[in-house]
């Protein structure tokens, strides 16, 4: 079986809805935001693949720019993370509703 | 035109005595009364210095300054100077003057003063106004302003319901009147497209048609500010109420001068009145000097007889106006503020010394214990009634006169019957306030005026003599009938009446001797008023004033009340329930609603967030 373009799209969707439900439905912060950068990969894997199949190396170059943002976001999200447990003993988004007037 | 200036500063410098005195000496009296008397007895003078520098026609008639011009309406603030308001000029400053001087008198002891004499200052700035106007809307603004002040001078006292009540009675249904007159003006400025009397006089001139088939309704509507100003029936019942107001207000405003506007105003604007209208203003004259002598005849209170008697000569008046008769309506004008001022002031005088007691029936016997104020009263009454050689006799006369000329028979039996009516009860008053026997405790112990109001007194009483024979008729002769003023002898002008008109003259002497023997039968010794007795119910009435306000009670204002309930039961219920409180409901709904979006929770925010960006590629991408 040829392996396409397609099918890199669809695993890659497969994996942005996995991200995407973790999101809505974890409640662990620290397991949110892993799914968040499952979303991202995912983001980033249509990326390659299209510039694979566009023989364009723009694509690889976003990618590349991604990861780096990526990783000062984690350590940002982290800390934040890091922060809001010292304050609030917890990790759960039903203890964060502070918004709510 | 000579000294053009002067009629501005006549006109000006009263309202810069009411604002200085409002708003600098209020506390000090004496200073306040005399910058009061100054600003009028130095208009008085100003307005003899430009007589005297141009005549009674000054060359071009009008003093002008554009004052508003709005896309074709032009407005001037200019000033009619000719024999009608040059005239009107020296009554009001001249009697207003005389007055003024009183007041300080009659007013020494009340705390107010210094704010009467700024009311009083304001007053006659808008009775100037009113005279010197040179179009409708000047002359209706200083109309307003004439309210104005008429209402705070009547209720001056306003810590007395009564006199809040009359002011506000006063002034609604004065408003009542100047509705009608603004009509009328908004009316003539839409037929002719011009509000200043003289190019409006010159319009109808050239085309007496020019107002065409509404000239009556026209006419009649300004006739309404007339009605209301000069209390006609069935506008009447605000002037005998306004009697609230302190003696000397009565005497200028509500007898001498401002109830005259109505009248001068008809003899300002007479070029608009076609024979249908002035028909009509003839029998509301008739009537209303009919009924406010017979009720005038059963009163008690010495100010309210006075007051219907003022009634039913303002009614003289614009009966002699509806009968094409100027001239004669200004005469008697002019005689009447001086004799009724007179009769004002010397009943203040009377009300004075018995400490305000306003019951005729409480006073007698004043003869001897104030002889001045005696003598000017009794001229005062000589004059009202009308007896050879007083001043009343010459106008009364050529009213009659009028009738008669104008074929006006039935009018001309009125005219008469009122003039007996007139005689009787001011000398039933006269009778009793100053003849007999003292009838209280307090009629006892009177005594006479002092020197500041008792020399007003002779001063009027003077005028009231002989101001039929000093030339009046004649300035007013020459704007109304354009002939030049006959300069007749001083013993020709005392008998001319009998010459010009004999029937009108015996007749009217023959009324004046007839009511006053009938007054005198009845009065002269009498302890209680002897009328009711004979005339029964008609007396009963007479005294309620033919129940006019119990009338106008309950049909008008039950009526208003009740379009006043209803209109309070759309805006309560319609209006603010249904139309506003619709909205608000909506609106405070939808937010209601709304809150429940709002959770605090990340993970359904995150969701919508998704949702959102779904439907926004759907739209995008579709």
């Amino acid at each position: 079986m040829q392996i396409g373009l397609e099918q890199y799209l669809t695993v890659s969707f497969l994996l942005f809805a996995l991200g995407l439900l973790g999101v809505v439905m974890r409640r662990n912060l620290l397991v949110i935001y892993m799914s968040l950068e499952l979303m991202l990969n995912a983001a980033n894997l249509t990326l390659v693949a299209f510039s694979r199949f566009n023989n364009k190396l723009d694509g690889q170059v976003l990618v590349f720019f991604i990861i780096t943002v990526a990783a000062a976001e984690v350590s940002v999200g982290l800390a934040l993370i890091v922060a809001l447990y010292r304050r609030r003993q917890s990790a759960h988004v039903e203890d964060l509703t502070s918004m709510k007037l | 035109m000579k000294l053009e200036l002067l009629p501005w500063l006549v006109l000006f410098m009263p309202l810069a005595a009411a604002v200085f005195i409002t708003l600098f000496t209020l506390r000090c009296k004496n200073l306040s009364s005399f910058i009061s008397i100054g600003a009028i007895v130095a208009g008085f003078i100003l307005t003899i210095v430009f007589i005297h520098a141009n005549g009674w026609q000054p060359a071009g008639g009008e003093s002008v300054r554009q004052w508003l011009f709005v896309d074709g309406l032009n407005i001037d603030f200019g000033l009619r100077l000719d024999p009608l308001s040059l005239m009107m000029l020296l009554i009001v400053t001249g009697v207003g003057g005389a007055i003024h001087i009183y007041s300080r008198g009659y007013m020494h002891d009340d705390s107010g003063m210094a704010r009467f004499f700024a009311k009083l200052s304001l007053f006659t700035f808008s009775m100037l106004g009113i005279v010197l106007a040179n179009n409708f809307i000047q002359m209706f603004i200083f109309w307003e302003l004439v309210g104005v002040s008429s209402y705070l001078l009547i209720g001056f006292w306003f810590e007395k319901p009564s006199a809040g009540d009359a002011a506000k009675k006063a002034f609604i249904v004065n408003r009542l009147g100047d509705f009608g007159f603004l009509l009328g003006i908004l009316m003539v400025w839409g037929l002719l497209g011009s509000l200043n009397f003289s190019s409006l006089q010159g319009l109808l001139s050239q085309n007496p048609a020019a107002l065409g088939a509404s000239a009556t309704i026209a006419g009649l509507l300004i006739f309404c500010g007339a009605v209301g100003k000069s209390a006609q029936f069935p506008l009447h019942v605000w002037l005998p109420d306004a009697m609230e107001g302190p003696t000397p207000v009565s005497a200028l405003i509500h007898a001498a001068t401002m109830v005259a506007a109505g009248v001068y105003m008809l003899c300002r604007i007479f070029f608009l009145l076609n024979p249908p209208a002035l028909e009509v203003i003839a029998y509301i004259g008739g009537f209303t000097a009919l009924l406010a002598a017979v009720i005038a005849v059963q009163q008690n209170d010495i100010k309210r007889i006075i007051a219907y008697s003022t009634l039913s000569q303002l009614g003289y008046m614009v009966m002699s106006v509806g009968l094409h008769g100027q001239t004669p309506a200004m005469f008697h004008l002019t005689t009447h503020a001086f004799f009724k001022a007179l009769l004002f002031l010397s009943a203040g005088s009377v009300i004075i010394a018995l400490h305000h007691e306003q019951d005729i029936w409480k006073m007698g016997a004043l003869r001897q214990k104030m002889p001045i104020t005696f003598v000017t009263f009794l001229v005062g009454g000589l004059a009202l009634s009308g007896i050879w050689p007083f001043s009343g006799f010459y106008s009364k006369d050529s009213i009659l006169a009028q009738a008669l000329a104008q074929h006006n028979y039935l009018l001309f039996a009125d005219g008469v019957f009122i003039a007996g009516l007139t005689t009787f009860y001011t000398f039933r008053l006269f009778f009793v306030v100053f003849c007999g026997k003292e009838k209280s405790e307090i009629a006892s112990h009177a005594h006479e005026s002092p020197l500041v109001m008792t020399l007003p007194l002779i001063v009027l009483a003077v005028f009231a003599f002989v101001g039929g024979l000093i030339g009046v008729e004649g300035v007013y002769n020459r704007i109304f009938s354009g002939e030049p003023s006959q300069s007749a002898g001083f013993a020709s002008g005392l008998f001319e009446p009998f010459t010009h008109s004999p029937v009108a003259a015996s007749l009217g002497i023959l009324a004046f001797l007839i009511g006053l023997a009938c007054a005198y039968a009845l009065y002269a010794n009498s302890e209680k008023d002897p009328l009711p007795e004979k005339l029964g119910g008609l007396a009963t009435a007479m005294r309620n004033k033919f129940y006019f306000d119990e009338i106008y009670e309950a049909t008008f204002v039950r009526a208003h009340d009740f379009i006043a309930a209803v209109a309070d039961w759309i805006d309560r219920w319609l209006v603010e329930g249904l139309c506003i409180g619709f909205i608000r409901g909506g609106a405070d709904l939808t937010g209601r609603g709304l809150r429940f979006l709002q959770t605090g929770n990340l993970q359904t925010y995150a969701f919508l967030f998704v949702l959102g960006v779904a439907a926004a590629l759907y739209f995008v991408l579709k």
